[in-house]
């Protein structure tokens, strides 16, 4: 008897161990049911968010002050800290068609692409109410061939120069920021120029003119309406001479060794803010933000911004609503209100992401905002002046982001490893080739 | 436990020929079946996640294909392949895997060779030690890369600062051909030393030890001893560690990519000069979203593997025939 009961129990682990070799492969194979995390319950409806970077509705408790004046709404958002990152998981859901939110986050470099290819996935944003305040580019960058607006405007990144007053001083400079805008004004060349004179006349040895040629080069073909494509989706960034003169001035800022040599946003970058490595930095609105955090309070009022020789926008985002989301009403009255003028004013205020409604640049909380880190700088009408400036057409291109890193990375090439313009430049182009043909 | 058990089940008087007869079915399902049962697991998770992932790969990568357009698959039969063979990105990112491979496996393998000879010794608190050998390994890629990369950094790094008290200039370690190497094969050295160390150690712990004593007999010394017992005396491991690092280095990735960080970490530097076939993999895959041409990656670093073990059994092979 004893011995049939062995008997048993193997037969019951042998069946228990096949079942549960069944059961992984079903496991693996349903895990979706293809929602968006979102939904209704109990009379409460639940929104969820995918966010990137640090965009600042959570950071600053905008949602929580949505979710109080609408108790029945309960929001969740991821934020992830890296675009690059996002974007990846972001298209993976799309294809995959699982793991989506409610509503996501859309950064500039990427609006072409997905309203070229993912266009059915998301909500048309054309008709919501309260919603016709915009920049009239800015709109026109998440909006499609037919008319479709896959996502309503954020910040936008109107462009200025921040420099260190001491330092500009002690090289014989001036360093009102009035002055700091006239030997630059109209023309970015003059900008470059100004450096070598800070070069010859400057007293500490290891301090640069600028961070990285980079961000010359970001600011230079960022103040035109076409870039690295145009309208018609083709490439021009070859033969286009926006991108030409930029590179040719970015390179001989480099060869001329007026850079630090960093890389911003990458190591030693944030360092350099805090030790003062360099002088300048060409700086979009949403990078005081990041300056004043990283350079620290030792160095608060030794930093001020100067107008830029032109007008350019560099980054901004969109929030989308997907069209799968079984809240879709809910979510965009969520996302209207997220970008309504108030509420990008008190973006503006609290983190310094400028806002891309023409409204908002009319409110009292823009224009006559100052900063106090930056000498008092009156940041409000500079960054306004910027972004009317702004071209009123941008064309945005699929491998935008890409192209640019290519770039950022070419000029590297120059600066840290001595290679020439030209030959830097060739192999620019064929890495964009391979990234983008 | 009672798998093996070969008499049928000793049956009730009374029942009749059908049941017996079922029970006799049953039975023989149970031995034959219930080890096929067992096993099961392993290769319904194999088909799953590695035979399957890998068919699929090879089939994506006869197309052209976008991440973001997975459904639409353009066939191109053999294109990815030979543009990979044409492409001199491929094969600056193999020459650095090899040589990635080559600055991390050799000095790691020899250091724990040392290490493992010194643990090998009664010494006081050797547990302590062998511990602390493995702490290293346990500690996640990215948080060693991360604290690497800042030891490393050009303006306030550590090492440069070090380096400066006797009088070297600031190296610019990244941009820098080899010393980003060097550098990036510096983490993997940190990392595996004790890894290997521990598995040298259990391997001589093995040697008997009046061969030692024979050795010391005959007067030989310290070095002696090492060389003409320990290392014979665990050859076979040192077989396997050498195959083990090879697999790891083919396969680096996690260690420069963070050392670059940014765009910079996924190409390997802004030249390239430290992109291994990882890397390469990832900027085709998930920068350029060109899935196709990443699948190509994939399937030549599989068969570079291959190609490696095989070359390793002929080695292996003609040293056995010369000895």
């Amino acid at each position: 008897m004893d011995k049939f009961r062995r008997k048993l129990r193997t037969r019951a682990v042998a069946a228990v161990s096949a079942a549960s070799a069944l059961g992984l492969v079903v496991g693996c194979g349903g895990s979706s049911d293809g929602g968006t995390g979102g939904g209704k319950k109990d009379g409460k409806v639940t929104i969820t968010m995918g966010l990137f970077g640090v965009m600042g509705f959570k950071e600053t408790g905008l949602l929580d002050k949505y979710m109080k004046e609408h108790p029945n709404v309960v929001i969740k958002a991821d934020v992830a800290g890296d675009e690059q990152t996002y974007y990846t998981a972001l298209q993976t859901h799309l294809a995959a068609g699982s793991g989506l939110k409610d509503i996501q986050g859309i950064e500039i470099g990427r609006a072409k692409e997905l309203s070229d290819t993912q266009k059915d996935k998301f909500v048309d944003l054309a008709g919501v109410a309260g919603t016709d305040h915009f920049l009239p580019w800015k709109q026109s960058q998440v909006t499609t061939a037919d008319k479709k607006v896959i996502g309503l405007g954020t910040d936008i990144g109107p462009m200025a120069v921040c420099y260190r007053k001491d330092l500009f001083q002690q090289a014989g400079l001036p360093t009102d920021r009035d002055e700091v805008a006239k030997l630059w004004d109209g023309d970015w060349s003059k900008y470059v120029a100004t450096g070598k004179r800070f070069k010859q006349n400057s007293k500490a040895d290891k301090v640069a003119y600028m961070d990285s040629s980079s961000g010359l080069f970001n600011a230079m073909i960022y103040g035109n309406s076409q870039q690295f494509y145009d309208k018609q989706g083709e490439l021009i960034y070859k033969t286009n001479p926006v991108v030409k003169d930029a590179w040719k001035l970015a390179s001989e800022a480099a060869t001329a060794d007026l850079t630090a040599k960093l890389r911003q946003f990458q190591p030693g970058w944030d360092p350099g803010l805090a030790n003062s490595t360099f002088a300048t930095t060409v700086c979009p609105a949403w990078m005081l933000a990041h300056i004043s955090e990283k350079a620290g309070p030792k160095n608060k009022g030794k930093w001020d911004v100067a107008k830029a020789p032109k007008g350019a926008n560099w980054g901004g985002a969109f929030l989308g609503v997907m069209d799968k989301s079984p809240v879709k009403k809910e979510a965009q009255e969520l996302v209207a209100w997220l970008t309504a003028p108030e509420q990008q004013a008190y973006l503006f205020k609290e983190i310094g992401n400028f806002p891309s409604s023409q409204t908002a640049l009319t409110l009292p909380a823009v224009v006559d905002a100052k900063s106090d880190y930056f000498s008092g700088a009156p940041i409000g009408k500079i960054f306004s002046a910027a972004a009317q400036e702004i071209p009123d057409e941008q064309v945005l291109g699929r491998k935008d982001g890409t192209i640019k890193d290519i770039f950022s990375q070419g000029l590297t090439l120059i600066e840290a490893q001595n290679k020439s313009p030209n030959e830097a430049w060739t192999t620019s182009d064929e890495r964009i080739e391979k990234a983008a043909g | 436990m009672a798998i093996s058990t070969s008499t049928p089940p000793d049956g009730a008087p009374g029942i009749g020929a059908e049941r017996q007869r079922r029970r006799t079915l049953l039975h023989r399902l149970d031995v034959r079946g219930a080890p096929y049962a067992f096993v099961a697991p392993f290769f319904v998770v194999f088909a799953a996640f590695s035979f399957y992932p890998l068919i699929y790969t090879s089939w994506i990568s006869l197309h052209r294909v976008e991440l973001s357009t997975l459904n639409l698959m353009e066939w191109v039969a053999f294109d990815n392949y030979t543009a990979l063979w044409d492409d001199d990105r491929f094969w600056n990112a193999l020459f650095n895997t090899f040589t990635i491979g080559v600055l991390s496996t050799v000095p790691q393998l020899l250091m724990a060779l040392g290490l493992a000879h010194l643990l090998n010794y009664r010494l006081r608190g050797s547990t302590f030690f062998r511990v602390a050998a493995l702490t290293p390994y346990a500690t996640s890629v990215g948080a060693a890369a991360l604290v690497f990369t800042m030891l490393f950094e050009r303006d306030f790094g550590m090492i440069n600062w070090m380096l400066s008290l006797f009088g070297v200039d600031n190296i610019d370690w990244e941009n820098n051909k080899w010393a980003a190497q060097t550098a990036i094969s510096s983490i993997v050295i940190w990392r595996w030393t004790g890894y290997n160390a521990l598995l040298y150690l259990a391997a001589m712990q093995a040697i008997p030890r009046d061969r030692y004593e024979a050795a010391a007999i005959d007067g030989a010394s310290r070095w002696q001893q090492f060389l003409k017992v320990t290392v014979p005396g665990i050859r076979s491991t040192i077989v396997f560690t050498i195959v083990l690092s090879t697999i790891g280095a083919t396969q680096l990735f996690g260690e420069p990519l963070i050392f670059g960080q940014g765009p910079n970490g996924i190409t390997g530097g802004a030249d390239n000069q430290y992109q291994t076939l990882g890397l390469l993999l990832y900027e085709e895959g998930w920068k350029n979203y060109q899935m196709g041409r990443a699948a190509t990656v994939a399937w030549a670093m599989f068969l570079v593997l291959i190609l490696v073990f095989v070359v390793q059994r002929i080695v292996k092979r003609v040293l056995a025939r010369r000895a």
